[in-house]
């Protein structure tokens, strides 16, 4: 059965209302063969396993284009259960896991063995008993086949993360079904030990006739196991590589090289800036954000810089900005100006003058019912008390309307912001819009420096230049030191003067924002730093 | 991970801490109550049979993560709609019992059905909104009773009806049935009445809820309870199963309220049902029981240590300051507090538990 082909995709692609994120893909996976799918957060991995694996989300935006086979049939999974039933496995980033229930509960989860009894005959198939030990051993068999030290009665609340993707992976393995796994970066928390058992793991699972679309940022591990390996950019198939013909620069390269379009560009003005003395030094933070966990981050940033924060999505670069304004529990130490700067106090920094704004524009950086006057004064108003005006002697102080009108007037022109007027309520503005107005928000602050987190995540490409060059002309006019957070890596080079990379919670490398993107590229993938600390949980 | 052995002990403490607060107040208050161990014994036996069913009847949307089912008084009401019914009929003893559960059983599977699919759209709020289903059946229930029967359902026997010709008089009498079950078999241990009967089908109804956990349905419902999501994505239906977990309690609130009502022999008609959901979640609260888990020994442990303070705490009142209503007092203050505590406690617990979990993810620094 060897070389007998398994899934064929033909001119897959997907738009989200008139979005194109997927376009054209091709590509074949044979029984017992390992695909390796890499690309950049965005490069439309997480939409071609979502088409795959017949996720309704899909369904609900009006469905994909292209044809998908298996064993040369063309299907088209409505829901992960008629996948499932076709013998596509999935294994997702997030767990599905059950906390209390013990690793063999979890691995039959909803196909547990049961035994027969009369009170079947009366209210059905749900009153069966569990046959325990028959889950058991099956179990066993599924660990046994994965090959790792799993014990079944453990409960997956006391797991150490490696064992919760064994776990998921034994589920899989269970179904007898399963003939294609997929494997959405199963490696990213793991140990380096655990990583090499899993990835034996699934050579044996090859061989024994499983196939297995393995995602993962590890571009080692990918050389290391796959037969076939293939690079998304921007929703396209930019190459195909055999591991024996390649080398890790390559395929980086081949990630994140891109035509920059309607982005800001650098001039031989930007590139003769020096920048003054250490104002922001950040040493051992840690930030305990969901998601974006920082670890322990060392930083020191110049008077007047942009200093970029780069990295992939969930890495940490997120925290950084939210725990030194207080959002999240954090520790370590943060000097600004000399001065030390508490942490866990929102207000804290901001009347040391640093202000942000918030990657979560509609959730913490903008009230969204309330005009767009209040929402650019709200948070100066707050922490510096301006824009009030005392009235009964003093006793009671008041908004202050005209200055307030006359505040939002002078950012709705200064940043051309298109509104009916500032009375206008912030949810009616397009996503460009209401991020100028989270910049005005910040810029009323008068800070020293300014925390810009995502600015431009979820507008259109000219809303992006605009952003951008605000932020650039806000820097060389007040000369405010701006540390702007992105995942995209153009995007950083294009203003920055520096460009920080995090990568698992630490600051992987600082390199100048001239480099080449292969370079920043290869700091993302963690291919520098050669001791890593490892994290148990 | 490893705790330190300080850790351990505070852990303990605070898994544990409405439960040692009560075995504290009792070590206190006993001596006071001047009430001799015989008696007290008796007092607990008593309650244990009479209490120790309706409090089971909680567990069930426990393991289904409903929480507290407060909406247990709407199988209270359907069992006080039964009894009703079988004392106008004059149908006596243990058949007259079995009768009013048959009775009742189709309109408790009626309102927990409701009850279940009114908490699927309230998900993440089933205490709240359980609680306040009861203030608005009990609504429903004034309604039927002072209004409905008498006029629209008739009712034979005078004795039952007011004055005026219909609605249900304040109190009903059971003596038709009272003491019917916990009478049936029972025997005598130095002195002390031991109603046997009541306590084999207390005794059963535990074996019925360790073999449901070990059935697939207990299983599917010990998954919905901790992961909806999860549970969701692997073909359990979820909304359905919790519908079910709320069917069985309304069914067993209801027997239990009929086996309640029988040992108290006199049926308060528009208010038992009110105490029953209030007394008998405190009760599982003060045996250790939280939000999330309760098991069988926390129904009894809680049964006995809340009935206590019940039992004592007026007399040590009256001793203490010469105020029996002090006591009283001390009755409502514990209900309602250990009540509003356990849920302080969950909520606080559940927070120190993610930060303990979040914690290794930390940085060395």
């Amino acid at each position: 059965m060897e070389g007998h082909e398994l899934l064929r995709m033909e001119g897959v692609g997907k738009s989200y209302f008139g979005n194109r994120v997927l376009s054209n893909v091709n590509f074949t996976l044979k029984k017992g063969q390992i695909l390796g799918l890499v690309g950049e957060n965005g490069a439309g991995k997480s939409t071609l396993m979502n088409i795959l694996f017949g996720m309704p989300v899909i369904q609900e935006t009006g469905g994909y284009e292209g044809k998908i086979f298996i064993d040369g049939n063309e299907v088209s999974f409505a829901s992960p259960f008629e996948a499932l039933e076709a013998g596509v496995g999935m294994v997702h980033q997030e767990f599905s896991l059950i906390p209390g229930f013990t690793a063999a509960e979890n691995i039959v989860l909803n196909r547990e063995s049961t035994k027969y009894n009369i009170l079947v005959e009366a209210f059905g198939d749900r009153l069966k008993t569990l046959d325990r030990r028959k889950i058991r051993q099956r179990a066993e068999k599924a660990i046994e086949t994965l090959n790792v030290d799993l014990h079944p009665d453990m409960s997956v609340s006391e797991m150490p993360v490696g064992h919760k993707q064994f776990t998921e992976i034994a589920r899989e393995i269970d179904k007898e079904r399963t003939r294609l796994l997929v494997l959405d970066e199963p490696t990213a928390v793991l140990t380096e030990t655990e990583a090499a058992i899993l990835l034996k793991s699934m050579k044996k699972l090859a061989g024994l006739g499983i196939s297995i679309i393995f995602i993962s940022h590890r571009l080692q591990e990918i050389l290391d196991v796959c037969d076939t390996i293939i690079v998304l950019r921007d929703g396209e198939v930019v190459r195909e590589f055999e591991p024996e013909k390649t080398d890790l620069m390559s395929i980086a390269s081949a990630m994140v090289g891109r035509s920059i379009q309607g982005q800001s560009r650098r001039t031989q003005e930007d590139a003769d800036r020096t920048s003054g003395d250490v104002v922001l030094t950040v040493e051992h933070l840690w930030v305990d954000m969901p998601g974006e966990t920082v670890r322990d981050v060392n930083l020191e940033i110049h008077r007047g810089e942009i200093f970029g924060i780069g990295g992939l999505a969930g890495q940490g670069k997120l925290g950084i900005g939210n725990g030194i304004m207080g959002l999240y529990a954090s520790g370590g130490t943060v000097t600004f100006d000399g001065r030390n700067v508490p942490l866990n106090d929102p207000m804290a920094p901001m009347s040391m003058g640093i202000a942000a704004v918030s990657e979560d524009r509609r959730g913490v950086g903008l009230l969204l019912e309330e005009p767009i006057s209040w929402n650019i004064i709200f948070t100066t108003l707050q922490v510096q008390n301006r824009y009030l005006r005392p009235i009964l002697g003093g006793l009671v102080r008041i908004r202050d309307a005209a200055a307030i009108r006359e505040c939002a007037k002078h950012y709705i022109q200064a940043l051309e912001i298109k509104c009916v007027s500032e009375r206008q309520r912030v949810v009616e503005l397009s996503g460009g819009n209401q991020q100028k107005i989270c910049l005005a928000k910040a810029f009323a602050l008068e800070p020293k420096l300014l925390f810009v987190a995502e600015p431009t995540r979820g507008i259109d490409v000219g809303a992006k230049k605009v952003v951008l060059d605000t932020l650039r002309e806000y820097n060389r006019k007040n000369g405010t030191t701006i540390v702007m957070i992105s995942s995209e890596l153009e995007e950083l080079r294009s203003i920055c003067d520096r460009i920080a990379i995090v990568d698992e919670g630490r600051v992987a490398g600082i390199l100048p924002a001239t480099e080449p993107s292969t370079e920043f590229g290869l700091l993302m993938l963690g291919k520098v730093e050669k001791t890593r600390e490892r994290v148990t949980a | 991970m490893k705790y330190t052995l300080r850790e351990q002990i505070s852990h303990f403490l605070v898994q544990y801490a409405v439960p040692i607060i009560f075995v504290l107040l009792s070590v206190f208050a006993i001596p006071l109550s001047r009430f001799s161990t015989q008696y007290l014994v008796q007092e607990m036996v008593a309650r244990l049979a009479r209490d120790s069913f309706l409090v089971l009847s909680l567990l069930i949307p426990i393991m289904a993560g409903m929480g507290l089912n407060f909406g247990m008084v709407l199988g209270a009401m359907a069992g006080e709609i039964g009894l009703i019914f079988i004392t106008d009929w004059n149908v006596m003893g243990i058949q007259g019992m079995l009768l009013a559960m048959i009775i009742s059983t189709p309109l408790a599977i009626f309102l927990g059905w409701m009850c279940g699919v009114i908490l699927n759209k309230a998900k993440g709020r089933e205490m709240v909104t359980s609680f306040i289903l009861g203030f608005f059946m009990n609504g429903v229930y004034q309604l039927v009773v002072l209004y409905g029967f008498g006029n629209i359902i008739p009712i034979k026997n005078p004795a039952l009806v007011l004055s005026r010709g219909f609605g249900i008089r304040n109190v009903t009498n059971l003596a038709g049935i009272r003491h019917c079950l916990d009478d049936l078999f029972s025997f005598n241990v130095m002195g002390i009445t031991i109603p046997a009967a009541t306590f084999l089908v207390i005794g059963a109804f535990c074996l019925f809820i360790t073999w449901f956990s070990r059935t697939k349905l207990g299983q599917d419902m010990r998954a919905v309870g901790q992961d909806q999501e999860v549970s969701d994505s692997t073909g359990i239906p979820v909304e359905r199963t919790r519908i079910i977990s709320i069917v069985i309690s309304t069914v067993l609130a209801c027997y239990g309220q009929i086996i309640f009502l029988q040992n108290i022999g006199t049926m308060n008609t528009y208010n038992s049902h009110e105490q029953a959901g209030m007394f008998a979640i405190a009760s599982l609260l003060v045996g250790g029981a939280s939000v999330s888990r309760a098991t069988i020994p926390n129904v009894f442990l809680g049964v006995i240590l809340f009935h206590l303070m019940f039992v004592v705490s007026p007399m040590a009142g009256k001793y203490l300051i010469g105020e029996a209503q002090l006591g009283e007092f001390f009755r409502v203050f514990v209900s309602y507090g250990v009540i509003a505590i356990a849920l302080v406690l969950y909520s606080w617990r559940r927070h120190k538990e993610r930060e303990r979990a979040r914690r290794s993810l930390r940085g060395a620094a």
